[in-house]
Order: C-alpha cells, then structure tokens, then sequence
C-alpha cells in the first residue's frame, strides 16, 4: 500500500489551528476518559465486594424499646421465639450490627498480652504486629447459621459461649487471623484485649466483612462475638426463601407489635439485605452511572467534532478530490486518505492525551485520595479514540470517495 | 447593521442545519452539565443565616493531653468543647451573647394513648441560643438563665412537632412526656431550618431537617438524656459527661464589633494559660483560637469530595465542548474566505467582518444556553429524586438562572472569537484570484 504521507501533512500544515485544536480536543478526552474509566473500576470493584454472608435469603429489621428495660435480653429471647412461629422464616436471630450495616463497634487486640502492654504503654495499637484492630459482631445463638458463614476451621459456639457480660470465645474471619497469628494456627489461641481474661478462638471463618468499609486491607478484620444483644434497640435478622422475603418482613412487624407494642420500629429500617446493601452503595452507584454517562458524552462530542470537521475538508476540497480521481486516484486512495488524516491528528492528540492523563492522575492523587492509574489503561484508552475517530471519519470519507473525476472539469 | 448580520448568520446556520444543531447541542451538554453541578455547589455554600453570620463565632479550646495521638479515623477531640469549659465561658459572659449546646434525641409521646410513641431529634443549649440565633417564636417564649440554673423541665417545640403531639400550634403551657420524663412546654418556635445546619455537631447531617425541641442544657446533663454527635475522651470515659476529659459541647458566641472580636480571642489565650497555670491543660495558650462562621464551616467539609468531582468533570466536559466548538467555528468561517473577501473587496472593513462573525457565534451560544438551562433543570431533577441529605436544596434561583444564560453567550462568544479573528484577517486579494 502506498500511502500518500507527505500530501496529507502539507494539507495538515496548511490548516494548522484547526488541526491543533482537534487535537488538542482529542487529547483532553483522552486524558479525562482514562481517569474516568479508572474511578469506574475501582469503584465497581467497591460495590462488589463479598460480604462472605447469603445475602438474597437474608431481611432484617429494628426495634427500639421505648421503657426502661432492667432486662433487654430477655425480652428479645420472647420476640425471637414469636418470629420463629411466622411459616417461611427458617432462622431468627437478635444482632448488634451487619456487613455493611453502618454502624460498627471496633476494638483492639493482640495475639499475646506482652504485646497489648506494649500498645497500651504505647496509647495506640498501630505500628504493633502482633496486635489489629478490627470490629466486632455480637449475635445470639445460631448467627452463624443464620448468616450462611463458611467455617473453615473449628466450631460455631457452643450454647454455653453465650452471655450477656464479658465473653471469652470468638470466631474470627481468615484474614484477621492471617494478621494476628501470621504463618501460624490461629485456632485455639487466646487474644488479649485489655481485660482480665483473655478471649478463646474456637473458629475462623472464610470472608466476613466490616459493617462500615475502610481500607481495602483492613476491610475484612472482623470477629464474631457470641454476646447477646442486651440493649434497648435491636436488629432482628430473619432466614427465608428469597421470594418470601417481602411477606414474611409484613407479617415480622405485626407479631411484634402483638408481643409489646412498647416499641418503635422505623419502616426506613424494616427491608431485606439487598435493599440494605444497595443503600449502603447509594452513592457509589450513582457516582458511576455519572462517570459513565460523562465519558459517554465524552466520546459522543469527540466523534461530532471529527466528524463535523471531516465533513468540512471533503466539501472545502471537492474539486481536488475530482482531480485526483481524474488523474488515476482510485476511490480506495481517497477514502485511505481521508482515513490516514484522521489517524495522524488522533494519534497527536491520543499522544499528548497520555501524558495529560498521567498529570490529571497525579493532580487527582493530591486531592482525592484516589490510587495510581494503572499504566495499561492508557494504550486502551488511545485504542478506543483510534476506533471512534475511524468509526467518524467513515462517513465522510466515504462521500469523498464518491465524488466523480467529472468534478475536476467544473467550476466551482 | 445588527439586523443584516442577524440575518446573515440565520442564513449562514441554515444553510448547514446539523452542523448547526450539532454544535448547539455541544455547548447545550457542555452548559447543562456545568450549570447543574454549579447550582448544587452554590445551595450548599449558601450563608446558612445572613442577618447574622458576620457576628458568630465558635471558640476552639485544646484541653487534650500533649502525648494524644492523631488518629486519622477518629474525629477531632478539639473540635468541642468540654463540660468545664463551656460553663466557664458560658459564666465569663464577654460576648453579646453565647450559648453552648449539644444534639440530642428523644422518645416522644403523643398525648392520645392510641397514637404510637416516636423518636424526635433536637437540641440541648442554653437560653441565649434563640436571641443570638434569631429564632422567633408563635407562642409562648424562651427559657431564662434562671431555667438554665434551676435545671427547670421546661421544653421549647417547633411548630411541627406542636402540631403532630398536640394538634395545634399554640402548645405553650401544656405537658409533654418525652423519653421518661415530663416537661412543661415553654414557648413554640417558627419554622427556623438553617442550611447547611452550621452550629451542630461535625459528624451531625447537615442538610435538611431541623431540630423538633429545644431542652435546657443544665437539664438534659442532669436527667442523663441521650446525646447524639462525637463525644471524646481521652481518659477511660466513665459516661459522665461533666468530666474535664470529655469534650461533646459545640460553643457560640455573638460579637458585634472588631474590637470585641480582638477583646474574645485575648480572652481565650487567657483562659487557656490560666488552665494550664492550674493545671488542667497541658498545651500553651496559643493552642485555642477563634473561627469565624465562615472559618467554621470550611472545618465541617460541607461539600462531599465525590460532589467536586463531579463539578470538575462537569466543567472538563464544557472545557471539550468548548474548544471542539471553536475547532467547528474556524473551519466554518475559513471555508467562507471567498465571501468575507467579496465583503472586504466591496468596502466592509474588518472590524465588520469581525462583528458578523461575532454575531453568528452569540446566536449559536443563546440557543445553546437555552437547551442547557433546560438541561440543567433536567438535571437538577435528576438529583432532587437522590436521597442525599442535600438533595432537596437542589433548585435554581434567579441569580444561576441568569448566570447560566451569561455564562453560556460568554462562552460562545468566547469560542467564536478567534475564528472571527482569523477570518477578518484573510487577504481578500488572493481569495478573489481563485474564484
């Protein structure tokens, strides 16, 4: 193939502003869209992410005593039973909080009591290896079960593990016990928290997740607690069938209220896991369905702007065109023409657009806390722009191959 | 000569009618994105209480031990005050007025037995908070100082609540049971919803809603109701909330005049030196200090990082609109040399062609500027239906309205003026050679 650069480069030189500025168009675009592309990964991967739990089968909702209560545990106890007898619920268990659940009770601990020493000496729990500082989920009997957690070794607890003061069993999610215990058995050692006695772990579960997310790395240091719920307000989890979930959550609130109508239970908080999930990624999904929509937009004015400016040079340049057919041009040379142009201002711009992304990356870096661009999104992003600009240009192009040699003997 | 060029551009536009509805649309996406992130930004940068703003202030105190460590996850300790301190400054009296306060929720029960007991958010403070913050009143009146000292049951409730727990406005006098406790309703307050919500707590929301009922302070301490908003301590909290180690109290203080101001901030370096001459404080003097409303709310971080990202992406997306307008424009007004030279030829000088040109880009941007105000509004639809806090406040007032229209003309003027510039400067005698 024999492609006619240096015409195509004079005519380029000849229209210089407007081609600058088409690249400098295509470059920004660039530039923004491999940003943008990056946050939508990043943050769908955030929306993702495994809470370790079964979630379609799980409802939940909350109720707050509106008496002072001596005894809160017993009372849940009597509503656990009512909610068992509700046909379609398989499990009903009181908890403080849920992955993802929001509001979370976190503390600290080590794998041995010189090191808690150490970080109380210290005042702080960070910078010591041996000890993390994780949150806790305190449940009634059969939470374990109820959540459809995977032990990976060990055992659930036993109903003696149960109280409502100071425990001294817990199960803890495989990640936390990887950094607590690193290269060792997790299983049957002792934590130490501060307190007199030190905490057993009799089992350790695959994937558990925070109620509230931090950092990617710390996102699974969770434990389980076998503490019965022994406060005013409480969360009531139920099992069912996923297609139940709606009738059983109905019928939930109505034996509550018939046990105690002492309470307050809030319809906000009466819902089903997903809706509980979703709500915790609100606005994680609505940033992405924006980011989306603007590189979108992004790439829609790009192609306009190319194709709007081809459709330009093939009018401005008619009767070269009917000349150049006229002396021997086939319509394939025109139409790799006009294809060629478009792929040298594109490959400027996509250029430039590289190394604007990289610098729009860093300015983001300073303010936003957001990671570094992982560098292969640049090649795709230039790839992407050499399609669309083609994918612009085809139309025009295409109308300037189609103009007959006769043209060259017209006036314009 | 406006009238010929008007018309000349309608013909010029016509004559190339998607390329014509192309760029209108670029400029109409490019303005409705921008005008719509604008507008959020301006509702919630917004003085929360103009009357008033430029005579509040919120005193800052650092009563924590030298050897606390930051904690980035944790909020601030130094960002309230402690129970002490607040009542010190509270008994100096050296600003107009001052009042100190915490968030607080509660169990109301509506008098009918029948209707059911729900949970209402409001604010514990003290009696100069409803002068200082120009709450007026429909019935009744606001506590005294005395109340605050004699840790009265008295309540002050919004309208709104008045209305739900007694079915009429003018509540005062009557009994209300909030929590366990009864108290007596001192006075009823006039829909009052500041926005951004500036003199709660950090982590309180900011947007919407106010508060429904208004308790003595001295009060609230006293019957151990609860509390909500950050509460810090950096000795093991024991739950009581009088301690020194424990700060939960936001503080305001009114000063009307410069020299007050000055007289203030000199108080608290005095304060804070006497505390560590006593001491209680283990930090120097110039530890403390004083915001302004305007400093204070900078603090509260009102405007989520995710919302200015997305204005920045907005303003990108007009900044690509933009320049592949002018990249249209140029190409535009070049391929009519011929025409410009003919005009030239005839006797227009270029500050004609100039204006033409001109003219033919304005029009452009005020159609442009039309489909994006529409755009906009669309858009701030779009986020009135989101359950953010701050959704609600999303409408456009005169002010964007108008500055939407100017911003887009600006632009498009902007965008056509070096094309125009280019094409008022193409040498006639060569372009009539070719033709």
């Amino acid at each position: 193939m024999n492609l006619p650069l240096q015409p195509i480069l004079a005519s380029l030189r000849h229209h210089r502003l407007t081609t600058a500025l088409l690249m400098l168009q295509v470059a920004l675009t660039c530039a923004i869209v491999c940003n943008v592309a990056f946050m939508i990964v990043t943050r769908w991967g955030e929306v993702r992410i495994d809470s370790g739990i079964d979630e379609t089968s799980l409802s939940m909702l909350e109720s707050q005593g509106v008496k002072a209560d001596a005894t809160p545990w017993i009372h849940h106890a009597e509503d656990l039973t009512a909610l068992r007898g509700i046909p379609g619920v398989t499990a009903a268990v009181a908890v403080d909080t849920l992955p993802l659940g929001g509001s979370e009770s976190s503390t600290g601990a080590c794998a041995s009591s010189e090191a808690m020493e150490a970080a109380i000496k210290a005042n702080s729990i960070d910078g010591q290896s041996a000890c993390a500082e994780f949150a806790t989920l305190a449940g009634s009997p059969g939470e374990l079960a109820a959540l459809g957690l995977k032990l990976i070794a060990g055992r659930d607890f036993l109903p003696d593990d149960y109280k409502t003061g100071d425990i001294s069993a817990a199960i803890i999610s495989r990640e936390l016990a990887e950094r607590l215990y690193p290269g060792a058995q997790a299983l049957g050692k002792s934590l130490y928290n501060g307190s007199d006695t030190p905490v057993r772990i009799v089992g350790i579960v695959d994937t558990l997740l925070r109620p509230y997310l931090r950092d990617a790395g710390i996102n699974q240091f969770t434990m389980l607690w076998p503490q019965l719920p022994n406060d005013n307000s409480v969360t009531y989890l139920l099992r069912s069938a996923p297609r139940d979930s709606e009738r059983v959550l109905k019928a939930a609130v109505a034996v509550l209220n018939k046990v105690n109508p002492q309470r307050i239970i809030p319809a906000k908080r009466v819902r089903t896991y997903t809706q509980m999930r979703d709500s915790y990624f609100q606005r994680d999904t609505t940033m992405i369905g924006l980011l989306l929509a603007s590189a979108l937009g992004l790439f829609f004015v790009t192609a306009l702007g190319i194709a709007g400016l081809a459709n330009f040079w093939v009018q401005q340049r008619t009767r070269q065109i009917g000349i150049r057919r006229a002396i021997g041009a086939t319509r394939g040379d025109i139409l790799r023409y006009f294809q060629t142009e478009n792929f040298l201002i594109v490959s400027g711009g996509t250029v430039l657009g590289m190394l604007l992304a990289s610098a729009l990356n860093l300015l983001l870096m300073t303010h936003y806390e957001l990671p570094r661009l992982p560098l292969y999104y640049l090649p795709i992003g230039a790839l992407i722009l050499w399609g669309l600009g083609q994918l612009a240009v085809l139309g025009p192009a295409l109308r300037a191959a189609a103009v007959p040699p006769v043209v060259a003997t017209r006036s314009v | 000569m406006f009238g010929y060029y008007l018309d000349l551009a309608l013909r010029s536009l016509r004559r190339n009618q998607i390329l014509t509805a192309l760029m209108v649309l670029a400029i109409g996406l490019g303005i409705g994105a921008s005008m719509t992130m604008m507008t959020v930004l301006h509702v919630m940068s917004a003085d929360p209480i103009p009357d008033r703003s430029g005579q509040l202030f919120y005193p800052h105190l650092d009563p924590t031990p030298l050897d606390r460590r930051k904690n980035a996850l944790a909020p601030d300790p130094t960002d309230n005050m402690t129970w002490p301190d607040a009542m010190a400054l509270l008994a100096a009296h050296r600003g107009t007025r001052q009042a100190a306060m915490s968030g607080g929720n509660l169990v109301a029960h509506p008098e009918k037995v029948s209707a059911n007991p729900f949970t209402i958010d409001g604010r514990y403070t003290t009696a100069d908070f409803f002068a200082m913050f120009r709450l007026r009143f429909v019935a009744g009146h606001a506590w005294t100082a005395t109340d605050d000292t004699a840790r009265s049951r008295v309540v002050v409730l919004s309208e709104a609540l008045s209305r739900t727990l007694f079915g009429t406005d003018d509540s005062a006098g009557r009994m209300v049971q909030l929590g366990e406790h009864t108290f007596r309703v001192i006075g009823v307050t006039a829909p009052w919803a500041p926005q951004p919500m500036f003199y709660a707590d950090a982590a309180a929301h900011k947007f919407g809603e106010s508060d429904q009922f208004f308790l003595p302070l001295a009060t609230a301490v006293d019957l151990k109701l609860d509390t909500s908003g950050n509460v810090s301590s950096w000795k093991k909290f024991s739950g009581d909330l009088t301690a020194s180690s424990v700060t939960w109290l936001q503080f305001w203080v009114q000063l009307d005049k410069p020299d007050q101001v000055a007289a203030y901030r000199r108080f608290l370096f005095d304060y804070s030196a006497q505390q560590k001459a006593l001491g209680v404080y283990e930090r120097p003097a110039d530890s403390a200090r004083l915001d302004s409303l305007r400093e204070r709310l900078v603090t509260l971080h009102l405007v989520p990082d995710d919302l200015r990202l997305q204005s920045w992406l907005a303003l990108g997306f007009l900044m690509v609109c933009m320049v592949n307008i002018v990249a249209l424009l140029l190409a535009k007004f070049l391929r009519r040399s011929g025409e410009v030279s003919v005009r030239r030829a005839l006797g227009a000088q270029r500050r004609d062609i100039f204006v033409q040109f001109g003219v033919e880009s304005a029009l452009i941007g005020l159609v442009g500027g039309g489909l994006g105000l529409l755009l906009a509004q669309l858009g701030l639809w779009g986020i009135r239906r989101r359950p953010d806090e701050y959704a609600q406040l999303a409408q456009m007032d005169t002010a964007m309205l108008l500055s939407t229209f100017a911003l887009a003309v600006v632009a498009s003027v902007l965008a056509g003026l070096l094309p125009a510039w280019r094409a008022c400067h193409i040498a006639p005698a060569l372009q009539l050679k070719t033709l």
